[in-house]
């Protein structure tokens, strides 16, 4: 692929609280404020952004079409460049990487990605049939196929495969509620046990309630811009080094038996008698890492990253997301979290602020609140931001952000450095 | 805050896909072999995922093996009657891709991956794909 384009970085970024329920703002509401927020901490006006790029994943959910635009006019953008993308859970993920693709190709100076969801519009059974309309619809959704039961079958096979335990996936669900008491973003802070999400009760099997992300109503945006306008503000900006992503078939059936794509610091040897990815494992997640890796230079993932945002849709899929982002090899995801690696004070630490188990899950701010907790690690100004330093990287150098659709049909993954 | 109800009837037809729904009436499990590749998928499907060439449609045998399995308590609000259920990836020897389909254990019993398991049919035919079921070989 032709690498002919213009740095970018991030400049500032923003968010509202994520809420079970906020009937007191509307999505347009939640975007303004998400917005106001990161124009005083980076000194910007509306006037100073070239161009916006929306994010929402569904119009059954926000009961309103072209939400995008309603929200463009609402904090002053109208007459100014504009789309929506939408990508599934990756929705925000992929915004984030439009945003870029503006700013490297020389289209706009700066670009204003924010992404929203207001979820709280239907329960959550009801949440629950409109995302599985996400599945296909002829094949998969019929059958009382859902989010969970997906994620689950995957996880079943990832146990069989890998040896991976339920407690392991547990410890995921303690680590990241137990980090999300020190944000006052999340919406589901919790002093949790092991037990307690063994506990609690069973949804699908082997996935129990407390392994399953939120459902919530929020809002995120983060500004790009290219690097003499990153230069005239006085904040501190953040590179944007590199953007992957890739995709993967819709139905879980139809995943196929082959070779893993092997990282720089991987070989054939380690994965002789893996067949790959069936449904055990995320293709397009390994892949988006892959091409990302490859343009950022990176040849040892577990070494050269240091914190990550990972998808954390369900305990299982952020120890499936180790696999694939390379921090281990396939197989060694469980342990990973057994040992402390991916915990605040390990030498991988993932979802500091609680993830989308614990902060939140407003699907189409999701990657882009991914990208604002990392931009606020990478300058160090978590204290400043979350009101305490607990959940702070010592001196990060580089952050990697990673979301996915369904069950993996797109993933998005960037690679952020501090400057 | 109001409430107001979102309820629209979709004419949701099988178009291409249709010869799988309608074969299941007649107590067959219908595939797809790409042309070109050689590919053969245990979901039906027009056009191959990897080289967009057309399939042929080929017969699945009707017993295959649990890939990978889960067991429903919740559901969306469509299937909330129907809950606890399993559901089932199944591989079939010799196909390259796996199925997805409900499996119904006799009193007693689990599954477990790896398991043999048979497609049963409906009788009166819904034009589902609840129109084949597993149970245990």
């Amino acid at each position: 692929m032709v690498d002919n384009q213009r740095k970018v970085y991030m400049i500032a970024g923003g968010m509202t609280p994520f809420k079970k329920i906020n009937f007191k703002e509307d999505f347009r509401l939640n975007v303004k404020h998400s917005l106001d927020y990161a124009l005083k901490d980076s000194g910007m006006k509306t006037g100073d952004i070239d161009g916006s790029v929306s994010a929402y994943f569904s119009d059954h959910l926000q009961g309103q079409l072209i939400a995008g635009a309603m929200s463009n006019d609402f904090i002053g953008l109208a007459g100014k460049p504009s789309k929506r993308i939408e990508g599934g859970g990756a929705t925000g993920g992929l915004a984030f990487q439009t945003a870029y693709e503006e700013i490297a190709s020389g289209t706009m100076d700066t670009c204003l990605a924010y992404g929203f969801e207001n979820m709280s519009h239907v329960g959550t059974w009801r949440g629950n049939d409109i995302i599985a309309l996400g599945s296909d619809a002829s094949f998969d959704y019929p059958l009382g196929g859902f989010y969970t039961a997906y994620y689950a079958l995957m996880a079943t096979r990832h146990m069989y495969e890998f040896g991976t335990t339920e407690k392991q996936m547990a410890m995921v669900s303690v680590k990241n509620h137990g980090n999300a008491m020190h944000n006052p973003y999340a919406q589901a802070p919790m002093n949790i046990t092991v037990e307690d999400v063994m506990n609690s009760p069973v949804v699908s099997t082997p996935i129990k309630m407390l392994d399953i992300c939120l459902m919530s109503d929020g809002a995120a945006c983060a500004i790009l811009a290219s690097e003499d306008v990153a230069k005239s503000y006085s904040g501190k900006p953040v590179l944007i080094r590199s953007i992957g992503s890739s995709s993967d078939t819709m139905r879980l059936a139809d995943r196929p038996f082959g070779e893993v794509p092997l990282l720089p610091n991987e070989n054939t040897d380690m994965y002789s008698n893996l067949k790959y990815p069936g449904v055990h494992s995320f293709r397009a997640g390994r892949l988006a890492a892959r091409m990302a890796y490859g343009k950022a230079g990176i040849t040892n993932p577990e070494k050269e990253i240091d914190f990550a945002e990972l998808y954390d849709a369900y305990t299982s899929s952020e120890i499936q997301a180790y696999e694939d982002m390379g921090f281990c090899p396939y197989g060694h995801g469980g342990k990973f979290i057994e040992d402390g690696r991916s915990m605040l004070d390990g030498d991988l630490p993932v979802n500091m602020e609680g993830g989308l188990q614990a902060s939140g899950h407003a699907i189409g701010a999701t990657g882009i609140m991914q990208a604002v907790y990392a931009f606020w690690q990478l300058q160090g100004t978590i204290h400043k931001h979350l009101g305490n330093s607990r959940l702070q990287v010592k001196n990060p150098q580089r952050g990697l952000i990673h979301s996915h659709a369904g069950t993996g049909a797109y993933e998005a993954v960037s690679i952020m450095e501090a400057v | 805050m109001v409430e107001w109800n979102y309820n629209t009837e979709y004419r949701h037809s099988y178009a291409e896909d249709s010869p799988f729904f309608t074969a299941l009436g007649k107590g067959k499990l219908i595939g797809s072999k790409c042309k070109s590749c050689g590919f053969k998928y245990g979901t039906y499907r027009k056009y191959c995922m990897y080289c967009g060439s057309e399939t042929d449609d080929i017969e699945l045998p009707l017993q295959g093996k649990i890939h990978s399995f889960t067991t429903c308590y919740y559901s969306g609000e469509t299937f909330r009657g129907d809950v606890p259920y399993t559901l089932v990836l199944v591989e079939f020897p010799g196909i390259d891709s796996l199925f997805m389909s409900r499996l119904f254990m006799r009193n007693g019993e689990k599954p477990e991956i790896g398991m043999d398991i048979v497609a049963q049919f409906k009788k009166f035919q819904t034009f589902t794909v609840n129109d084949v079921y597993f149970v245990p070989a």
